[in-house]
């Protein structure tokens, strides 16, 4: 069978009566929770986790595509409307829409923030399904030496590459590889770091650190800044219809965003912040209305919001072919297949194509409904944003409790809620970036299997892993990727990288 | 826990907070190279067993933290935000009360306290509208999650009594 047929073949799954409703409950809470200031597409998926406990794999992972482009879209909103961006990747939809939305036309930038990431999530889905087949293809000849490389690569990248200081990056990423030897050793069954603690044994979840650290977290950090910043929600005044000239804007800025964000989020180069800010920079470089830029532009709006979405979608290329998760919202997904027994990579396609195919195609019937259910609601998800911030973070803490008492209600598995939501604060205070954290405990360990199987092999000698060609061409990757941009900061060149930031997501 | 109270330092001198930050990444790579020893080698003919990778995280730890302190000692480390403490000790305390309750009144009521103490850290003026307010939504939730979608959450009294007026009612 080729592609298409197993697309069609993911399409009948998708279309069956109890996965559109799977998937029309995960879009409408997802954007219900993505739409909060605050939240972003990470902490929505790791809130939300709790819901799909007792669905089947294949429909708990419908609902979480729902919930997954959900976020995303509901994070346009709130930037838009608010001027506060509950994720890195929508800081750039701020700065533009916001303008739109304080002169009255914040109708029109809610429209090409819609479309455009309809347009981006329909194109990036079906390069996901034309290109993950021939990802795995590829990534079936793949050893344990080229995992192992390709997930330092994955490390350095998330950690190093981009934000304002590679140590700062980096002891994130190694705080989040020490949490990650915590529990049980696979190969030989010797508990590691439990302290005679059974709760320990089974390690620490993704889904507690992740809910601790986004959720607690950044209330404790909201909290801690007082009253200082005031927030204003700007009426959707006049028509949200685009006028012509604003889709003559539009939809060139749509295709250049997708065809940034894709390849983007489909290799281990940094997330959806990323490709948001070039796209952005892009869009100023190609407008004809430069000085539109800052007051309310809207290839502003339309370019990043679109690369914002495709690169959601690449991010899946990845997580689904290779297990291997870029960004903190993949990390959480990972941890939701997993609570299935399930381990995305090459042999799922294989072992289990109808859920794969089932998931690839119900986050195409995402995309169409919330083109269906965002323009028409935009007037409820505004009252969503009016809700006073004592009882928001109330809310939010209920949630992110909910998750942890529904699984596991011990006393340890609560005390580490709060006291890596104590982490999580303190983090965000001193600039330490947050996603390295997630993803060093996810991948930190499937990491260090696939190098003791790499040095079994070879009997402990590590020069195996440089006589792959492709392990070689990674790690060597990967070491430009950490050198380069330090290189780049001492020569007070570092600002662009700052820039793009990792700071949430 | 590193964070607490940090005076800003905006002069460029010996960062405090982040000379502790420093120490605490030392005494992670401590603390995991005491637990290594522990272990017995068994993978012997690998030359790596279930200690090695650990070892190397510690020892990458250690050398963070001597870079942190560096940066520490240079003042190099970012400025940081005025932080206030009562909030962020009501939150504290409303997550503590959490845990201490949710065994004796269940989940709604512990939640709700939660609830009250947070909200009343970011700004509500009174405490006790709070609490009855999160009750009432943290029970909304019980009713959605436990009965809705079974998902085992801890049942107090009030619990209880929705369940029996729930089920007692002639279907």
């Amino acid at each position: 069978m080729n592609t298409f047929d197993f697309l069609m073949q993911g399409i009948a799954v998708a279309t069956m009566p109890m996965n559109l409703l799977y998937a029309l409950i995960g879009v409408t809470l997802g954007t219900a929770v993505g739409v909060l200031p605050g939240i972003g597409p990470a902490l929505t998926v790791a809130l939300l986790l709790p819901v799909t406990y007792r669905l089947d794999p294949a429909g708990s992972l419908i609902m979480f595509a729902g919930i997954y482009y959900g976020g995303m879209y509901g994070g346009s909103t709130t930037s838009i409307l608010l001027n506060t961006p509950g994720e890195s990747a929508s800081i750039v939809t701020a700065l533009e829409g916001n303008k739109m939305a304080r002169a009255g036309r914040g109708g029109p930038a809610l429209a090409t923030a819609a479309i455009g990431s309809f347009v981006a999530g329909l194109l990036a889905t079906l390069a996901l399904a034309f290109v993950a087949p021939w990802v795995v293809s590829f990534a079936l000849a793949f050893g344990p030496r080229e995992y192992f490389a390709l997930m330092v690569l994955a490390f350095v990248t998330v950690s190093a590459t981009f934000g304002d200081s590679t140590l700062r990056g980096l002891t994130s990423l190694f705080l989040g590889l020490a949490l990650g030897i915590f529990g049980i050793d696979q190969q030989t069954g010797q508990a590691r770091m439990t302290f005679g603690v059974p709760d320990l044994l089974d390690g620490i979840e993704v889904t507690t650190l992740a809910v601790a650290m986004f959720a607690i977290g950044e209330t404790l950090y909201v909290a801690a800044q007082g009253s200082r910043v005031a927030e204003k929600v700007e009426a959707v005044r006049g028509s949200i219809w685009m006028t012509a000239t604003d889709w003559a804007r539009s939809w060139k800025a749509w295709l250049r965003g997708t065809l940034i964000g894709f390849p983007i989020g489909a290799m281990p180069a940094g997330g959806a912040d990323v490709a948001s800010f070039l796209s952005y920079a892009a869009e100023k470089r190609a407008s004809k209305h430069k000085h539109e830029f800052g007051k309310g532009a809207i290839e502003g709006v339309a370019g990043p919001e679109a690369a914002n979405n495709a690169s959601a979608a690449g991010t899946l290329v990845p997580l689904l072919t290779l297990g291997l998760p870029t960004t903190a919202t993949a990390a959480i997904m990972l941890a939701g297949f997993q609570q299935y027994g399930l381990q995305p990579g090459p042999l799922l396609f294989t072992s289990n194509p109808q859920l794969v195919w089932g998931l690839i195609a119900s986050l195409l019937i995402a995309n169409f409904m919330l083109l269906i259910l965002n323009l028409p609601l935009i007037g409820l998800w505004v009252r969503l944003l009016t809700i006073p911030k004592p009882w928001l973070y109330g809310g939010i803490l209920l949630f992110a409790t909910l998750g942890t008492i529904g699984a596991n209600p011990s006393l340890v598995e609560l005390g580490m809620l709060l006291v890596f939501g104590l982490l999580g604060y303190g983090l965000r205070v001193f600039g330490f970036p947050i996603a390295p954290v997630v993803v060093g405990l996810i991948l930190g360990p499937m990491a260090e299997q696939h190098l003791r199987r790499a040095l079994a092999i070879s009997q402990g000698d590590p020069i195996v892993l440089l006589t792959s060609p492709i392990s070689a061409t990674l790690l060597g990757l990967a070491a430009v990727a950490l050198i380069l941009p330090m290189v780049l900061r001492a020569m007070g060149r570092g600002k662009a990288l700052s820039q793009l930031a990792s700071d949430s997501d | 826990m590193t964070e607490g109270n940090h005076p800003t330092t905006g002069k460029r001198r010996p960062d405090r907070a982040a000379l502790i930050i420093a120490a605490g990444l030392l005494l992670l790579a401590v603390v995991i190279a005491v637990d290594m020893q522990r272990l017995s080698n068994v993978a012997s003919y690998a030359r790596i067993g279930p200690q090695t990778v650990p070892l190397i995280i510690a020892m990458c730890l250690a050398g963070l933290a001597i870079w942190t302190a560096i940066e520490a000692w240079r003042g190099e480390f970012p400025e940081r935000e005025p932080q206030e403490a009562r909030p962020v000790l009501w939150i504290v305390g409303g997550l503590l009360a959490q845990i201490a309750l949710l065994r004796f009144t269940g989940f709604s009521i512990a939640t709700g306290v939660l609830f009250g103490f947070v909200a009343y850290g970011l700004g509500r003026k009174v405490l006790w509208i709070g609490i009855p307010v999160g009750i009432i939504l943290a029970l909304a939730v019980w009713i959605l999650f436990a009965m809705g979608l079974s998902l085992t959450l801890p049942a107090g009294p009030l619990e209880s009594a929705i369940q029996s007026l729930l089920r007692g009612q002639p279907a």
